[in-house]
C-alpha cells in the first residue's frame, strides 16, 4: 500500500469539504441577515419616530393631559431612574453575595445545588409573575400602589441575573489563582475579596449592567406595583410614573401628542439600554 | 533511627515525613512515605508523571485541604510538630511554608502590591519598610532591575519568566522557612529557566527548598538531594550525586538513564 494518499483523493475530499463549507456559510450568513434586518428596522423606526417627539420639554415637562400643546416625560424619566437605580443598589449586593456563595462555598453541597436550581427558575420566571407576586404580598396589603413596590419587583428581577453572572465569572477564575493566594497564608474571605472577586470584577460589573438594561424596559412588573402617576413625585409610598408604563399607556391612546411622547420614550430607553450594553461589552472585552 | 526512614544526611532535618498515605477519594496516591528533608538544602522530587511527587509536595502546606475529596494520613513534622494535626491556624503554617506553582499566577494588582499583599497579611509595616521589603524580595528573585521603574504597573503585563520570578519574590517576601517549588520552570524558556535555577541556588543559603521537576538535568544541576518516586512509592532518596552517579536501585537507574519514564 502506498504510504501517502493520492493527490486526486485529497483534491476530491478537499472539494467536498469546500462545498459543505460554502453551504454552511451561506446558511449562517442568511440567519445573521434575518436577525440584523429586524434589529436595524427597529432602530431606524425608533430613531425616526422618536427624534420627532424629542425636545427640551421632554425632559422638563410632566406628562400632559390628552391633546395638550406641551408636555414631556420628566416625571416618567425620574421615576424610571429612581426605581431602576434603587433596584440595582438593592439587588447587586444580594446577588453578588449569593453568587460568591455558590462559586466559592456551595459548589457541591445540597444548599448550593438547591439555591442554584431555584435561582435558575427565578431567572426564567416571566416578569408578570413577579409583578403579581409583589402585588399580592405588598400592594394589596398596603392598599396602595407605590414606587417602593415597583423597586421591590425590579429588585427580584435583578437578583437572579447578578447571581448567575457572578457565579459564572468567579468559576472562570483558575483554581491556580486561588491556590497561589492560599499558599501565602491568605484567609478565605480575603482570597475571595482581594483575589477572585477582584479578578472577576469586569465580568461581575457586566452582569449588573445587563440586569439594569433588562429592568429598564420592564413594563409588566411595574403595572401591578408602581402603576403610574401623571405628576412628579419623589415619594416612594405613592404611585410612581415610569417610562415603560407611560409608553404602554400613551402608545395605546388615540391622542397624537401622547403617541409622539411614547415614541420619544421608546427612543430614550433604546438609546439608554444600547449605551449600557456597549459599556458592558467593552468592559468584558478589556478583561480578556 | 527508623530503618525505613530515608535519611540521607547528618544535616539538621527541617521536614520529616512519617508513614504518609494520601488518597484522592479511593485512589491511594502516596504509599507509606518516609523521608527527611534537610534544612537549607535543595531537595528535588523526580519521577514520571502521576508518580505522586506534586501530591507529596502539596501535603507540606496542606494545600490539598482545599479539595474535600483529598486526604492525608500519617505525619509531616515541621521542626518536630505534626502539621497535619496541628491546632495552629493553617494560615500561620503556610506563612512558614511558601509555595510557587507550575503556572505563574500574578494577582490582579500592581507589581508592588503583588509583593506587599502577602507581607501585609502578617506584618504591619510602615511604608518605608514595606518599600524596602518589596525591593529586597524583587532583588532576591533577580527581577528588580527589570521592574524597578514600573512597580505600579499590573503584574500580568510581565513576560511568563518575569511573572514566575514575581511569584517567587511574592513567596519569599513573607520570609518563609521552607519554599516549595512545583515544577516552577515547566512553562518557561531556557533563559528564564536558567535565571530561576541560579535563584534556587542562591535561595538555599536562607531557605529549605523543595522542588518538583520533570527535568532531570535540572534536578542534577540545582539540587543537593534527590528523591525518585514511582507510582506513589518513594523508590530511592539520597545525595543528588549518588542518585545520578551510582543509584542503588535498578528502577532509579532505568529512569535517570532514560530507559524508562
Amino acid at each position: 500500500m502506498s504510504t501517502t494518499a493520492s493527490y486526486e483523493s485529497r483534491l476530491a475530499m478537499h472539494r467536498h469539504r469546500k462545498r459543505i463549507n460554502n453551504v454552511a456559510l451561506t446558511l449562517s450568513l442568511g440567519a445573521m441577515a434575518f436577525g440584523l434586518l429586524w434589529l436595524v428596522w427597529i432602530l431606524i423606526e425608533t430613531v425616526r419616530m422618536g427624534l420627532g417627539g424629542l425636545n427640551l420639554a421632554t425632559f422638563t415637562e410632566m406628562t400632559p393631559p390628552p391633546q395638550a400643546e406641551i408636555g414631556g416625560l420628566a416625571n416618567a424619566i425620574f421615576g424610571s431612574l429612581t426605581m431602576v437605580g434603587l433596584a440595582t443598589l438593592l439587588g447587586t449586593p444580594i446577588g453578588v453575595m449569593a453568587g460568591v456563595y455558590l462559586a466559592e462555598y456551595g459548589q457541591s453541597g445540597w444548599l448550593g445545588r438547591t439555591t442554584r436550581f431555584i435561582n435558575d427558575i427565578l431567572l426564567s420566571a416571566p416578569s408578570i409573575v413577579i409583578g403579581l407576586f409583589v402585588y399580592s404580598v405588598w400592594v394589596a396589603r398596603m392598599k396602595s400602589f407605590s414606587g417602593f413596590a415597583g423597586v421591590l419587583a425590579l429588585t427580584l428581577i435583578v437578583i437572579p441575573v447578578v447571581i448567575r453572572t457572578t457565579e459564572n465569572m468567579l468559576s472562570l477564575i483558575p483554581n491556580a489563582m486561588r491556590e497561589a493566594a492560599y499558599a501565602l497564608g491568605t484567609p478565605k474571605w480575603k482570597v475571595i475579596l482581594s483575589i477572585t472577586l477582584k479578578s472577576a470584577r469586569a465580568g461581575v460589573m457586566t452582569g449588573v449592567l445587563l440586569a439594569v438594561a433588562r429592568i429598564s424596559g420592564e413594563t409588566a412588573p411595574l403595572l401591578f406595583t408602581a402603576l403610574s402617576n401623571q405628576f412628579w413625585t419623589s415619594n416612594l409610598n405613592e404611585p410612581m410614573a415610569s417610562l415603560p408604563v407611560t409608553i404602554y399607556k400613551f402608545a395605546m391612546s388615540p391622542y397624537e401628542n401622547w403617541q409622539k411622547l411614547a415614541w420619544a420614550g421608546v427612543f430614550l430607553i433604546t438609546v439608554g439600554v444600547l449605551a449600557l450594553n456597549i459599556v458592558a461589552r467593552t468592559l468584558l472585552r478589556n478583561k480578556h | 533511627m527508623d530503618a525505613k526512614v530515608a535519611t540521607p544526611t547528618a544535616d539538621k532535618i527541617k521536614v520529616a515525613v512519617r508513614n504518609l498515605n494520601f488518597y484522592y477519594g479511593n485512589f491511594h496516591a502516596l504509599k507509606n512515605i518516609n523521608l527527611d528533608i534537610p534544612e537549607k538544602k535543595v531537595t528535588a522530587f523526580i519521577g514520571p508523571s502521576g508518580c505522586g511527587k506534586s501530591t507529596l509536595l502539596r501535603t507540606f502546606n496542606r494545600m490539598f485541604e482545599l479539595y474535600p475529596e483529598q486526604r492525608a494520613e500519617g505525619e509531616i513534622l515541621l521542626d518536630g510538630d505534626n502539621i497535619l494535626t496541628s491546632k495552629e491556624d493553617i494560615s500561620l503554617i503556610r506563612a512558614r511554608v511558601g509555595m510557587v506553582f507550575q503556572k505563574p499566577t500574578p494577582f490582579p494588582m500592581s507589581i508592588y502590591d503583588n509583593i506587599a499583599f502577602g507581607v501585609k497579611l502578617f506584618e504591619n509595616l510602615p511604608r518605608v519598610e514595606m518599600d524596602e521589603r518589596v525591593e529586597w524580595a524583587l532583588k532576591k528573585a533577580a527581577l528588580w532591575n527589570e521592574v524597578k521603574d514600573k512597580l505600579d504597573k499590573s503584574g500580568s503585563g510581565l513576560s511568563g519568566g518575569q511573572q514566575q520570578r514575581l511569584c517567587i519574590a511574592r513567596g519569599i517576601a513573607i520570609k518563609p522557612e521552607v519554599l516549595l517549588l512545583d515544577e516552577p520552570c515547566s512553562a518557561l524558556d531556557p533563559i528564564s529557566t536558567g535565571k530561576i535555577e541560579e535563584l534556587i541556588d542562591e535561595l538555599k543559603s536562607d531557605y529549605t527548598v523543595v522542588i518538583v521537576t520533570h527535568n532531570m538535568q535540572q534536578a542534577a544541576r540545582s539540587s543537593d538531594y534527590t528523591a525518585y518516586m514511582y507510582l506513589g512509592d518513594l523508590i530511592e532518596f539520597g545525595p543528588t550525586s549518588d542518585i545520578f552517579m551510582k543509584p542503588r536501585k535498578k528502577e532509579t537507574e532505568d529512569y535517570i538513564t532514560g530507559r524508562f519514564g
